[in-house]
Order: structure tokens, then sequence, then C-alpha cells
């Protein structure tokens, strides 16, 4: 049963990313992420990790996608007559991309085994035990990434004011 | 083999027809919430309010139903027309979705059988809200946009915005409630409550949330997103018959869930002092949430019909500079009072 969800998410997932990646219109393109970002999150629940399936769609569905839309309804980048790129920027946008795919399996083909035990205990991903290990075992990485989401924020407002006086 | 068979068969039946209970429940209150802020907004102003359709004008809602199910159904034509058509949908859509991880009692006991009066019981319930909560602008922002008209669009963004602003001092006062309980889910929160209500722990809590959850009702005074006297009729200024009829339904709705919510995290959900929620089989539960809820939904007509509208900048400084601030003062002081006075 877990098995024929997980192959349907999983045919979802690369539908709605490629849907995504192929839509002329960047509203499309928005409302297909939001897509692959719920089946994603469906992803999670299966791994019982509801606490992460919830605050992925809070964040991604619901706010960056959120500012991403309206950047899009107020520049109104709607038209599909939007100026093309040339083709060689398309053709070495696709050489990047490929690298970047390759180098990604590349390093994690065998690199990183992780022993995931089967079904442990099916309560690793609630929200009890993330939070014991996240303020136990990784809490130096835990505050160094808060710090780095403060001095993010402090940027910015600094960026957002008008006339701005150092 | 087939005794698991069974039993997850009659979980399914069970959990099937409190699903269609709710439905029809919410549908109903949301439906008669329209006639009660008609009746109210008629008292405050000295009026009658609906008195032809039926005796005291009890028939209202379905008189309003029909006109909406029967009037033309109009489409711009330039509008993007799958996300037109789409829109109204998504909105009811997680509108509904909501009173799923509400509890609305303990069990019920009909037939000889126990009923467990909570679709969904997990360990997360008060981020499901907050995530459907910030879900929910989806609707608006669509329909505005595909609508392909300016005022339309001003009416999506203003509300857009606003809904993005409020969410964050809703999620901060909600951490300092998460923090007295230890929990996130919504019936752990209800059952700490039997004795006293968290709204004595958290009256500051409680009026920011307040505030917080009418802004996202997009309720009077913040309805910046429909505001008639700037925009016509912002967001579904293009809308008509039942896709219109819906983005008004989902907003009683959500005024409605967001009632319960509230009853449930800071009221006490089914408790009242010197009741018990197991009397009459179980049923005095949802009684008393109801009441709790109906209550709710009186206050914020009250206030609907009491303040006037706010300008735009005064909702965004009242916003960002006021409440996100309180809350977290609001944040501080509970972990304090936690860390020195042990709750």
């Amino acid at each position: 049963m877990a098995q024929y969800i997980f192959l349907t998410l999983a045919a979802l997932s690369i539908l709605t990313a490629l849907g995504m990646v192929f839509s002329k219109n960047p509203v499309h393109s928005v409302l297909y992420l939001i897509l692959t970002f719920f089946v994603i999150a469906g992803q999670y629940i299966l791994l019982n990790a509801q606490f992460l399936a919830v605050v992925h769609i809070i964040v991604y569905a619901g706010a960056i996608m959120v500012l991403f839309l309206f950047v899009l309804m107020l520049l109104n980048l709607s038209k599909e007559t939007e100026p093309q790129k040339s083709t060689t920027w398309k053709i070495s946008a696709c050489i990047a991309a490929g690298m970047l795919l390759v180098t990604m399996v590349g390093a994690l083909r065998g690199g990183i085994q992780v022993n995931i035990p089967e079904n442990a205990s099916g309560k690793v991903g609630l929200v009890e035990n993330l939070g014991m290990v996240l303020f136990t075992d990784f809490v130096v990485p835990f505050e160094i990434a808060g710090i780095l989401f403060l001095a993010a924020m402090v940027g910015a407002v600094l960026v957002g004011k008008r006339d701005l006086q150092v | 083999m087939s005794l698991i068979l069974l039993y997850s068969l009659g979980l399914i039946f069970e959990k099937a027809v409190l699903i269609i209970v709710l439905f029809v429940v919410t549908l109903g209150v949301a439906a008669y919430a329209t006639y009660g802020e008609r009746k109210i907004a008629a008292f405050f102003q000295d009026r009658l309010g609906p008195s032809n359709a039926g005796p005291w004008g009890l028939l209202q809602p379905i008189a309003d139903g029909v006109k909406m199910f029967t009037k033309e159904d109009f489409v711009p034509n330039q509008s993007e027309r799958w996300i037109y058509v789409l829109a109204p949908g998504a909105f009811i859509f997680v509108a509904l979705m909501a009173s799923a991880v509400i509890p609305w009692g303990t069990t019920l006991t009909l037939g000889g059988l126990n009923w467990s009066l909570q679709v969904a019981d997990v360990n997360i319930g008060i981020l499901y809200v907050v995530g459907l909560a910030s879900l929910g602008v989806y609707g608006i922002m669509l329909g505005g946009w595909a609508s392909n008209n300016k005022f339309s669009l001003y009416g999506a963004i203003r509300a857009s915005s606003q809904m993005i602003s409020y969410e964050l001092a809703m999620g901060l006062s909600l951490i300092a409630i998460v923090m007295l309980s230890g929990s996130l889910s919504l019936k752990t929160i209800v059952e700490q409550q039997s004795g006293m209500w968290n709204v004595v722990y958290q009256p500051l809590g409680f009026i920011l949330f307040l505030t917080c959850a009418l802004a996202e009702c997009n309720r009077a005074p913040f309805d910046m997103a429909e505001c008639e006297t700037e925009l016509i009729g912002g967001y579904h200024t293009e809308y008509s018959a039942m896709k219109l009829g819906m983005f008004l339904f989902a907003e009683y709705i959500n005024m409605f869930i967001s009632c319960t919510v509230i009853s449930c995290i800071y009221f006490g959900g089914y408790h009242f002092p010197g009741l018990d929620p197991n009397w009459l089989g179980g049923l005095l539960g949802p009684i008393i949430l109801l009441s709790k809820s109906f209550f709710f939904i009186f206050v914020f007509m009250w206030i609907r019909w009491t303040l006037p509208r706010f300008r735009y900048d005064q909702l965004m400084h009242l916003g960002w500079k006021s409440l996100i601030p309180l809350a977290i003062v609001n944040m501080m002081l509970t972990g304090a009072g936690i860390l020195w006075l042990g709750k």
C-alpha cells in the first residue's frame, strides 16, 4: 500500500516539476511549483515526519511562493511576450545545470550511506523527537543557522530602507 | 486478517460519517451566520433586517442560495479562464479543511458505539491550522489576478499583503500557547484547560490572536480586500453567481473556524466550569464548544458594525510595528513566567 502511494507521489512530483519548467506563463510555473511542494509534503507524511511536512507547506507553499506570485503580479510578468533569451544563453544554461546534476549524482552515489533504521518505532519524525535532537546533538549548527537568519533579516531590512544613510 | 480489515473499514466509516456531519454543520452555521450578520447589523442600526422570507426572515439564507445558483454565471473575456474558475474552489476547499483537527468533544455514545469527535488527532494540530491560514491567501490572489481587472488586482494584492503580515503576529502569539501547554496537538491543549482556561495566563496573547484572526478573515475593520468605497468589490469584483457565492461563503466558514479555534486554544474548548462534557452521552461537549464559538462570531460582528475601517498604511503600521513587537514581548513574558513561576 505504502509502496503504491510512494510511486504515485513520485510520478506526480516529476510531472508537476516538469510542468513548472515547461510552462510559458510564469504564474502557471509558480502554481506547478506549489503543487510539487504539496506532493513532496505527502512524501514526508509517508515517512511519518508530520512536522517537517507541515513546516514545508507553511514556509514554501504558504510564504515563499506567495511572495513569488506577489512579485509576478506587481511586475505583471505574466505576458508570454516577454523578451526571450538568445539561443546561446539557453544552451549555456542547459550545460551548466546539466553539470550541476552530474556533480550531485556523482556526489550522492554511494557517497552518503545513512543507515535509516527500518520503521524506527515510527516516531523519528515526530516533533518531540525532532526538537530533542535539534537541541542536544545539533545545538551548535542550529544556533549558527539562527544567527545566519538574523543576519539575513537585518540585511533585508537595510536593503529595503529607501533613503539609506550609512 | 479479516478482523483487521473489518476494524479499518469501521474506522473509515466512522470518520466518513463524522466528516459529513461536520461538513453539513459548517455549511449550515456559515449560511445562518449571514442571516445573523444581517439581523445584528439591523439591530445595531435600528432597523428590522430580513423579515419577509419565512417567520422572522429565517428562510433568508435559502433564498440567497437560490438566487446565487440561478444567476447568470459570467466569465470575463480576457480572464485566465482555468485559474479564474479554480480560485473560488481553492478558497472554499482550504476553508473547509481546518475543521478536521478541531476536537469537537470527547466521545459520543450513540447506538451502543463510541464515536470519537475529532476527525484526526494529528500531533501538529496548531501548525496545520496555521498552514491552512497561510494557504487561504491563494484563492484571493489567484481570483483577483485571473479576473484581469485592475480593481481586482489591487484588492488581491492588498488582501495578500495583509494576510502575510498578520500571519506573523498570529504565529508568534500561538508560540506562547505552545510553550504553556508543551504540545502542538489541539486535543492536548484543550484537555489541559479542564481546570483553568488559557486566557487567564495569556490575556495579551488572546487579544493579539483575536486581532490577527479578524485580519485573516478579512473582516472589518480590516476588510481592505473588498473595501467597497475604494475598490468597487475588491478581489471578487468580476465574479458572479455561485463563484461569488463561494467566496462569500468561504469567508463565513473562515470566521466560524477561527472562532472555534479561539474557543479551543484560549477558552477551554468543550470544557465549562461545573459541566462535564461527557453528559448527554457526550453531546454536551460539542454544544459547549459551539456556544462559545457562536459567542465569538457575535463578537466579530459586533466589532464589524462598531469600528470604522482602517486606512491601509495604518493597517500595516498596526501589524508590523505594534502587534509583532507585542507578540514577542508576550512570548518573552511567558518564557519568564514558566521559568520562575513554574506556570
